[in-house]
């Protein structure tokens, strides 16, 4: 238990915050990124087309399947094979991030979208908007409502993910951590439960207020 | 794409799907108990033990598996709990589900009209009666398409256990990457396992779903 010092180490705290930002950068790129894709996602999950509805279908449920390692497989070793397309870990990671936080995103989008009184966009169509301005004037903005929520709590779907980044090789907090535990083995031996520990912490601090966000707007959004 | 290769090592994987299931299935089934201890102590509101409750919830779905598989794993030791890795992905499995399965029975029990329980007692349910009569099964048609989504969550979630040294299915991929630079033969295989075990289960999960909904019916 004395090797609490471990933590109060100078250099040890800082670097844990640097990986912890490394991991904040990962799933926030990731996120941003997301919802431009689920957007056109969840439009062409609801398009007129079966053809694209059947292919959107395909790749959501592909994702959907597929572990989030497996796929993180997929893309680093995969795409460097088949393209010779070689992204780092970190580029691997936010394009499997961005497909996978597109797919959900865009199923999410879908169901708001469904959720709209089909008057509103015949109403858009007597007034002569064109499907985008119905989609960006009309549609999405009653739809925001219902996705917001869930999309914060896929937000914190992504934000755990990031974790998996460490088995690709990326630097972030909990390899950061590891190399802080493997530099003071000897000095601190049962520095291993502190450094996990504070890691474990730092996740849940990052995790914990956007569950409590996600659970406000629903409670007060669900009844609007 | 090797086809021989495919044929050679295919076997590999099903020993790395073997070690996936094992670890799913006492995962999972330790995450049912957990799930459904922590929802009757919610749905009842027994005071101290119910904040507990809440607490575990809280920390366990706001925190990665991958992070408290290295907690359990090789933070624990020092303080003297020493287990196997086998031991460590199923506690750190059932750790993680135990939450997401009681908010999916609690969300099932809860979803059960109060004019229920108000009539099981003017019929002279006991209380026990009430709850296993007339609660239980109605909550576990709503609690069911959530329970089967978390099975199907936790075995993706399973796939970290390689991080502990477990010989799953992706270890066997990293391993046949790393060992014969063979990586469309080892991804064709891990992609053709995961759908093996997991299509089934979400073929079985979406009918389970559409038989056991008696409010549609």
């Amino acid at each position: 238990m004395s090797d609490f010092n471990i933590l109060l180490e100078p250099g040890v705290f800082p670097r844990l915050l640097n990986g912890l930002w490394v991991t904040v950068w990962i799933a926030g790129v990731s996120v941003l990124l997301s919802i431009p894709v689920g957007l056109v996602t969840g439009w062409l999950m609801t398009a007129k087309s079966r053809t694209i509805r059947a292919i959107m279908r395909v790749y959501l449920d592909f994702i959907r399947i597929m572990p989030q390692l497996a796929l993180l497989f997929i893309a680093f070793y995969g795409l460097a094979r088949l393209w010779n397309w070689n992204l780092d870990a970190t580029g691997a990671c936010v394009l499997v991030f961005v497909l996978w936080g597109g797919a959900e995103l865009g199923d999410l989008v879908r169901g708001a979208i469904q959720s709209i009184p089909a008057i509103q966009t015949e109403s858009a169509y007597v007034l002569g908007l064109t499907g985008p301005q119905t989609f960006a004037r009309v549609v999405l903005p009653q739809a925001i409502r219902r996705l917001l929520p869930a999309s914060v709590n896929l937000a914190t779907r992504i934000v755990k993910t990031t974790s998996l980044a460490v088995l690709l090789g990326v630097v972030e907090l909990i390899k950061v951590g590891q190399q802080i535990i493997d530099a003071n083995r000897f000095q601190y031996p049962s520095g291993t439960l502190w450094i996990y520990g504070v890691i474990f912490l730092m996740y849940f601090i990052v995790c914990w207020p956007l569950s409590v966000v996600a659970r406000y707007l629903e409670k007060e959004w669900a009844t609007a | 794409m090797d086809w021989s290769f495919i044929g050679h090592y295919a076997p590999f994987f099903v020993t790395g799907a073997l070690m996936t299931l094992t670890i799913s299935v006492f995962g999972i089934a330790l995450a049912i108990v957990v799930g459904a201890v922590c929802a009757a102590i919610e749905t009842a509101r027994i005071p101290v033990l119910r904040q507990i409750v809440r607490v575990y919830v809280e920390i366990s779905r706001n925190t990665p598996l991958l992070v408290q598989l290295y907690f359990l794993y090789f933070g624990l030791p020092k303080l003297g709990f020493v287990w196997s890795a086998e031991a460590c992905a199923i506690i750190g499995l059932a750790f993680l589900g135990g939450s997401y399965m009681a908010e999916a029975m609690r969300a099932g029990v809860e979803a059960v009209p109060v004019v229920q329980r108000e009539n099981a007692v003017m019929l002279g349910f006991s209380r026990l009666q009430t709850v296993v009569h007339v609660v239980v099964p109605q909550a576990a048609s709503t609690a069911l398409p959530g329970i089967v989504a978390n099975v199907i969550f936790l075995i993706k979630e399973s796939s970290v256990v390689s991080a502990i040294a477990l010989a799953d299915v992706m270890y066997m991929t990293k391993d046949l990457i790393g060992m014969y630079y063979s990586t469309y033969e080892s991804l064709f295989l891990l992609i053709v396992t995961y759908l093996i075990i997991l299509l089934p289960i979400s073929i079985v999960g979406s009918w389970l779903e559409r038989k056991f909904n008696y409010e549609r019916l």
